[in-house]
């Protein structure tokens, strides 16, 4: 039995706050991170989106393209470091907006930016094991950094949904493959507002580390090698990770830049190699073989390797492409509009 | 007093080596120190760091260090000086052998700097400046020098290509050296566009933050000549030790370093040479402007015309006095408490003769200059092979 994507979806909030303006703020060098990390601009979302709305809106753009009862998803999962409630799922609401309750296995994920990939994984085993027809898995976040710190210039707002099942399928998912060790790059302990991260620890030890792993499994495991791919998408928590992990694997520019979204959407945390996954799907042709490697802090990553099917050409206009979504409707903020949509400013109590 | 040999040299490679501690990075270089001298035991232990404390919290490193070499019960010193540890850790061994305490002498200096933030790595360099007249202040070090780097372009017109000159020829010479931090070549364009620090200081003006370690076996004269397996002998000839004042409001000059003036002329007088004697220096370019200024405070040239010798080649690898070539501080790491230890590894390296691609031809007499702060501290040592 194949199993694999039976519909897909994104959003992407439509404002915008460019690097150069949270540089001005706080009198960074600009163009230091915009040829360091190359991003240039990131993803906001309004003071009425979160991480539930934004779930909601990808799952829905996955229903559209999948074009199932959702009423037959049994299971559905939503990946995230910014859940709204610390009690209380994300889930729930999710799954109550797209009417697939009450038949239905629910879980809120947490593991920094792969909680979205970690539910891809849980949904295709379990559809794999014959449980259910069909299941959701959601990576979402709209991330924080706090004001000033090196985080503040990627961290964005984005989400991406995948249906899984066995039949009606987008794209057969092959192969997939799990690194995790105990690293600690990067974490938010309860009642913190920020996040803490281990600055040029978070690079090699533990990006870098874990995606090479995770993908050299998934090589091995798929008996595949780059240039099989016509595609490959990594995590992007900047411009310039994604783009040298993919090179140091062996992958071309070319198939790497369909899926790298960072750099004008920013790091959408549990959203981001998920989404520049849609953003592939959005283009590619039956037959292309896509490989795929998340990374979250802690750490761990999931890899996958899925092949287009000839279905992709009749559902991908059901539903908005991940690149319109990022180039166009664009609505520019500056800092202090940015502050007060992030709860950065104190109000009166 | 006895002569004291240089007989083993050892380093690990240099970098940011976030899976090893403290104790496993000096092991390896005491160890490569003891195998290349040939010895299993020693009769005294130094060690120089600059802040175990701060940067891994640990400290009484000399006991513990002692003890996973498994040779505790041999007396074992840490010495500070921040950043001219282990310079003065050179001197401790010294000072042992040439009194007749110890026969044989473990020198070693470390520092793992990468535990700590970047932030917290700035905090810990700082006490190296007076806290209550500098660094309460707001002063960091990026800061300190960079106001004696404004001074110095004030008062010679030196130019922000000549800084930047200085960082291309180490980094040139640290492509050489397996165990450099950053074997990279890079260009003038490239550290003048890089991320301004502090200005006119670019972040490629600036040595990195490292962890790494470096160990040497000093023995005396006797010692040395039963041990030395044909190889040539190099001998401490000189040490000058010097101190300034400590703020750097305080001098008189802002641009000069009289403490490197004085530890210079101490260690050549010392070892009966003359500055036009020595033929290749390791020294303590911990920001671009420091070799200029440091060479300058030597005497190599006159007061203001230090930011010519990089963009001249005559301090190149190939030109009439090379320094540097290890890397210096900017290519090869600047793990604090290990340094001054380095710089002697480095010029013995080279008086053997094994410096491989980057060995300065014919070399007989060399000088290392390491120094603590801004300059309130410096150690010189004058190397020599022993006839």
């Amino acid at each position: 039995m194949s199993v694999g994507i039976v519909g897909y979806g994104s959003y992407i909030p439509r404002r915008r706050i460019r690097l150069a303006d949270i540089a001005k703020v706080w009198g960074a060098d600009a163009e230091s991170y915009e040829r360091g990390l190359e991003l240039h601009e990131k993803s906001v979302p309004a003071r009425d989106e979160d991480t539930i709305t934004m779930s909601v809106t990808a799952a829905r753009r996955a229903l559209a393209r999948a074009q199932i009862d959702p009423s037959e998803i049994g299971a559905v999962y939503v990946g995230s470091e910014s859940h709204p409630y610390a009690v209380k799922p994300t889930g729930t609401v999710v799954a109550e907006a797209i009417g697939a309750v009450p038949a239905l296995h629910c879980a809120d994920l947490e593991f920094a930016c792969k909680a979205g990939s970690e539910g891809m994984f849980l949904a295709s085993a379990l559809v794999k094991a014959g449980d259910m027809r069909f299941a959701l898995a959601i990576g979402a976040d709209t991330s924080q950094g706090a004001p000033g710190d090196a985080l503040e210039y990627s961290a964005a707002a984005g989400a991406a949904a995948f249906i899984f099942g066995s039949e009606r399928l987008v794209a057969t998912l092959d192969a997939q493959s799990s690194f995790t060790t105990d690293t600690p790059d990067f974490w938010r302990r309860e009642y913190m507002r920020y996040p803490q991260h281990t600055g040029r620890f978070t690079g090699e030890p533990a990006y870098f580390k874990h995606i090479l792993g995770a993908a050299r499994m998934l090589f091995e495991k798929s008996g595949t090698k780059p240039s099989d791919f016509a595609y490959a998408v990594f995590h992007q928590p900047n411009g310039k990770f994604p783009m040298r992990v993919g090179q140091m694997l062996g992958f071309r520019r070319e198939q790497l830049e369909t899926g790298w979204l960072s750099p004008w959407l920013g790091n959408t945390y549990s959203g981001a190699s998920p989404m520049g996954l849609t953003a592939i799907l959005d283009v590619a042709k039956p037959g292309d073989r896509i490989f795929m490697v998340s990374f979250g802090s802690g750490a761990g990553s999931d890899g996958f390797v899925f092949t287009v099917t000839g279905r992709i050409e009749e559902v991908r206009d059901l539903a908005p492409r991940t690149r319109v979504q990022l180039d166009t409707n664009k609505l520019y903020v500056d800092y202090g509009t940015y502050a007060k949509l992030r709860g950065k400013i104190r109000l009166a109590e | 007093m006895r002569d004291v040999a240089v007989i083993g040299v050892g380093m690990n490679d240099w970098g940011e080596l976030w899976q090893d501690s403290l104790r496993t990075i000096w092991m390896q270089a005491a160890l490569a120190a003891l195998a290349d001298a040939g010895v299993d035991r020693v009769d005294a232990i130094t060690v120089g760091c600059m802040s175990g404390g701060l940067f891994v919290g640990q400290e009484h490193l000399a006991a513990l260090l002692a003890d996973e070499l498994g040779m505790a019960g041999v007396p074992a010193t840490r010495v500070e000086s921040a950043c001219a540890s282990g310079g003065l850790a050179v001197k401790a061994g010294f000072m042992e052998i040439a009194a007749g305490l110890a026969d044989i002498v473990l020198v070693t200096g470390v520092e793992k700097m990468t535990d700590v933030s970047g932030e917290d790595a700035t905090a810990a360099l700082a006490t190296a400046a007076d806290q209550e007249l500098e660094v309460f202040h707001g002063a960091t070090f990026p800061g300190l020098y960079a106001m004696m780097a404004r001074a110095h372009m004030v008062k010679y017109g030196t130019t922000p290509e000549q800084l930047a000159a200085v960082a291309v020829k180490n980094h040139r010479h640290g492509l050489a050296n397996p165990h450099a931090q950053f074997r990279r070549a890079i260009t003038v364009e490239e550290v003048l566009s890089s991320t301004m620090v502090a200005e006119p200081l670019h972040i490629l003006d600036c040595s990195p933050i490292t962890d790494g370690a470096a160990a040497v076996v000093l023995a005396d004269l006797d010692t040395a000549r039963r041990l030395a397996k044909g190889r040539p002998i190099v001998r401490i000839a000189g040490i000058g030790h010097a101190t300034d004042r400590m703020a750097l409001h305080s001098r008189t000059d802002m641009p000069t370093l009289p403490a490197t003036t004085a530890a210079t002329q101490k260690a050549l007088a010392m070892a009966k040479k003359q500055l036009s004697d020595v033929q290749v220096i390791e020294l303590h370019d911990c920001f671009t402007i420091a070799e200029i200024m440091v060479l300058e405070a030597m005497g190599v040239c006159p007061p203001g015309q230090g930011g010519q010798l990089a963009p001249s080649g005559r301090t190149a690898l190939g030109g009439d006095l090379p320094v540097n070539p290890s890397g210096g501080l900017k290519s090869k790491g600047h793990p604090v408490g290990a340094t001054g230890v380095a710089q002697v590894v480095e010029i013995t390296t080279q008086l053997r003769g094994e410096a491989g691609e980057r060995q300065v031809a014919g070399v007989r007499v060399g000088l290392t200059q390491n120094m603590g702060g801004t300059g309130a501290s410096t150690l010189v040592h004058v190397l020599e092979v022993v006839s």
